[in-house]
């Protein structure tokens, strides 16, 4: 199970281990599982404890960004090692991503 | 003349849990090539995302056998070839095109060969229709003592 908080319409969730083509499809789930309640306009992906990233992660992102961005929000990233932050910048996720809006630690 | 220094073949089940497994092994053994973590996590990357292929793609998530050889050369290269015996890609310059993915309904990026030709410094795909379809990539392992 997914750790996660929710602080009026943003959802922090903290996604942990390895995220490769096995483990997305649950990640995946539980993601969607959570943003049902339409309240949840923006997700906040902590990946501080994300020790592995590639291109399935990419996909699973883009979908629930497509989800959120209906609603009018979408999603954001902390905490990306730069080995992931590297894998995002070359498929151009950061261009989609809504980093910080509805928080204000971030950027 | 350049020589090898060391070889090793895997080979296993189409399963999406050996993804894992495939990755690390093959960054455990170049790890003899004392490679920054960069250069690890470079590899890695490039080797999850060709057995992801076979796995997904060259199967179908059907049963099959996804093999991949690793070899170690003294100049510091590592060439890692990843291979399977399953439906063959028809067009492989549509298939490389960043974004080009056969199946968006799974929600998948079409970023997976970018991210290999990001990663290494040589990526080659061989593939026959019905066949089956091999991914030749080498590193130059530069490494943090070199
Ligand atoms: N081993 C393979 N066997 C058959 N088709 C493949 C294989 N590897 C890649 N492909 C084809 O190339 C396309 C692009 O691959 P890739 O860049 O990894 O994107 P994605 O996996 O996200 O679709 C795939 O959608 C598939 O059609
Ligand atoms: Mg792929």
């Amino acid at each position: 199970m997914l750790k996660y908080s929710r602080q009026g319409t943003v959802l922090t969730v903290m996604l942990e281990g390895e995220l490769d083509q096995n483990s997305s499809q649950v990640v995946r789930e539980e993601l969607d599982n959570l943003i049902e309640d339409t309240r949840i306009r923006h997700l906040t992906l902590d990946m501080r404890n994300l020790t592995f990233m590639d291109s399935s992660g990419i996909g699973v992102i883009i979908g629930r960004y497509r989800t959120l961005a209906r609603r009018g929000g979408g999603v954001s990233v902390t905490g990306e090692s730069a080995h992931i932050r590297r894998v995002m910048k070359l498929t151009g996720l950061y261009t989609i991503l809504d980093n910080g809006r509805g928080e204000a630690s971030s950027l | 003349m350049n020589i090898r220094k060391n070889h090793m073949r895997l080979c296993f089940d189409s399963k999406s849990a050996n993804e894992s497994f495939a990755r690390v092994a093959v960054s455990a053994f170049m790890s003899q090539l004392s490679p920054t973590l960069e250069e690890i996590n470079d590899v890695k990357t490039a080797v999850s995302e060709a057995v992801t292929n076979a796995i997904v793609h060259g199967y179908k998530d059907e049963s099959g056998e996804v093999v991949i050889d690793a070899s170690l050369w003294d100049d510091g290269r590592v060439i890692i070839d990843v291979s399977d015996t399953g439906c063959g890609i028809d067009d492989i310059s549509q298939a490389m095109t960043p974004f080009f993915t056969s199946q968006p309904e799974m929600e998948r990026a079409g970023m997976g060969f970018a991210v290999m030709q990001t990663f290494m410094d040589d990526v080659r795909v061989t593939s026959r229709p019905g066949q089956g379809t091999s991914v030749f990539m080498v590193k130059r392992v530069k490494g943090s003592a070199k």
